[in-house]
């Protein structure tokens, strides 16, 4: 393998801890010196705001739904990908990676012009057979599920085609049907996979900003989530609680990253 | 976590081609039915219902809302930036993959953790964290909140992992016994470099640029706090977008979202033409 000069490879190394050091690790410093400036106590005083831990239960809500809708969707749609042939595959493959790259704010103008109770082509007649989807939980929790669709599918797709289905025919030809299969052959198999998916999910949903802002209305107390939190209290010059709401949020982020590199190493080895 | 999207390998499922034999048995097509019922009130009909919107005022309407000067200053500088930032990722993410992959050293593990910070964060919080280092109170002496500059350091910012995790496994995996036969036949290590590593790591780069691109034009959450959205000055695309749909004009709106998702599609077009060429030269 080729190796650096010793003054080339000494200069990749810094160059690179030196750039990811101050675009990363400085900045996730210094919001917990800020967080912490003022002690525990305002950390405290924080979060017995009740707008605040509305916000974030929220949040977590939102979240639990499109985890699990997600989930389903994404195994779901693994195991179709991967395990049938169907026309159109291709092109529905591609589509899926497609939320990964629109805009957050375009995710929330899209779900407005359908699902929007004054103008939205479905929204009308939604709102008077009593589902209101727009500045209510079912659009935040389209939303998110938006911004996060090819989390799942993606860590589940190739773990389904390196352990091929030897094993599911087999379970199928001794007579297991089709949940059997699923249940018995196919889940343990790509369990670390549900899992890592259900983690980025988790994290990309916890966080998510610009789709919300749009579909919830940003209704303090209602529908505002943390994230929208931390934008209003910055704003209003109530900069500890930005800071502490924030902390909290990237606790959660760099925990669910730790999950992930602490799992798939583990896996690699078994 | 975008590794696990960007490895080429996980994108390997797109063997159907059209007209190939459906292979579905009863219970998958439900599945598939409903699985696609779902996809498309959740996706695809609300991006078409943008494209429509948007050509609500016919061709020049179309035309005007995206020459209005406010609103092309702000696709130049959105692209503009995004350039710039997909250029240092090139540059700076080849370089911390390289670091990552060939290189031993203590706190190796820490840099590879760090990488994901920005996938994880969430992006408002991003802009505020930024802020604390190079805002109105920087340890630095360095302000850029407001200026063209804080764009840039966003972008830079929830772009990082795109190239590194691209090209990271790549690296990993290529075959050593390549680069010492070359070696022993006296490629110095330039030609090595340039020979053997650069060409191996292309698509992978390339697959990376295309998808930190695309972030970079669709990013909103790190610019609110951050860059100030002056007009004119350091207001982004999606900002403009915001405002649009704040003030009530959803036509504009979606008439510049549609130039978002033309990026977007054309980033998955390319990322499948490069993932098969791939596919077809392994």
């Amino acid at each position: 393998m080729v190796e650096l000069g010793a003054p080339a490879k000494w200069a990749a190394r810094l160059l690179a801890l030196a750039y990811v050091f101050l675009l990363v690790g400085w900045p996730v410093i210094t919001l917990a010196q800020h967080t912490f400036a003022d002690g525990w106590s305002s950390f405290a005083e924080t979060f017995s705001d009740p707008d605040v831990t509305h916000a974030l239960a929220v949040t977590v809500e939102i979240s639990i739904y499109a985890v699990l809708i997600n989930t389903v969707f994404g195994i779901g749609m693994g195991v179709l990908l991967v395990r049938y042939e169907f026309p159109g595959k291709r092109l529905l493959s591609a589509l899926i990676d497609l939320p990964m790259s629109v805009s957050p704010v375009v995710i929330g103008l899209a779900l407005m012009l359908v699902y929007s109770g004054r103008y939205g082509w479905f929204g009308p007649t939604l709102e008077a057979n009593g589902l209101v989807v727009i500045f209510n939980s079912p659009g935040m929790v389209m939303a998110t599920c938006f911004v996060a669709l090819p989390l799942v599918v993606r860590e589940v797709v190739p773990v389904l085609e390196e352990v091929g289905d030897d094993q599911e025919q087999a379970a199928r030809s001794l007579g297991a049907n089709a949940v059997q299969v699923l249940r018995r052959i196919t889940l343990p198999a790509i369990k670390w996979a549900v899992v890592y998916g259900v983690v980025l999910t988790l994290a990309r949903s916890l966080g998510e900003f610009g789709a919300l802002k749009i579909v919830s209305g940003n209704l303090t107390g209602q529908t505002q989530t943390a994230p929208l939190v931390v934008e209003q209290k910055y704003t209003n010059f109530a900069q500890n609680d930005a800071y502490a709401v924030s902390f909290v949020l990237v606790l959660i982020s760099v925990l669910c990253i730790l999950v992930v590199s602490l799992l798939r190493p583990k896996e690699s080895h078994s | 976590m975008t590794s696990a999207v960007l490895d080429q390998d996980t994108r390997a499922v797109g063997r159907g081609r059209p007209g190939v034999r459906s292979t579905l048995t009863p219970g998958a097509s439900l599945g598939l039915g409903i699985a696609m019922t779902w996809f498309s009130l959740l996706v695809l009909i609300p991006l078409a219902a943008i494209v429509a919107t948007a050509g609500q005022n016919g061709w020049q309407g179309y035309v005007d809302t995206l020459t209005n000067p406010q609103t092309w200053a702000a696709i130049k500088l959105t692209v503009g930036q995004s350039l710039l930032v997909t250029g240092v990722n090139v540059v700076m993410g080849t370089m911390i993959a390289w670091v990552l992959v060939r290189d031993r050293f203590w706190g190796k593990r820490l840099l590879d953790l760090m990488i994901d910070i920005p996938f994880a964060m969430p992006t408002i919080v991003a802009g505020l964290v930024l802020l604390g280092v190079y805002g109105p109170d920087s340890p630095l002496g360095i302000n850029v909140s407001n200026t063209r500059t804080s764009v840039t350091l966003a972008l830079a910012f929830v772009t990082l992992p795109f190239i590194v995790r691209t090209v990271q496994p790549v690296l990993a995996e290529l075959d050593a016994d390549v680069e010492e036969a070359a070696a022993s036949l006296g490629a110095g290590r330039l030609a090595v470099l340039r020979r053997i590593v650069l060409p191996s790591i292309i698509p992978a780069v390339t697959a990376g640029a295309a998808l930190s691109f695309a972030r970079a034009i669709s990013e909103y959450g790190s610019l609110v706090l951050l860059s100030g959205s002056l007009p004119f000055h350091t207001e982004a695309v999606s900002v403009r977008v915001f405002s649009f749909i704040e003030g009530g004009d959803r036509t504009s709106a979606a008439a510049l979202a549609t130039i978002m998702l033309g990026v977007a599609l054309a980033v998955i077009i390319a990322l499948d033409v490069i993932q098969r060429r791939v596919a077809r030269r392994g």
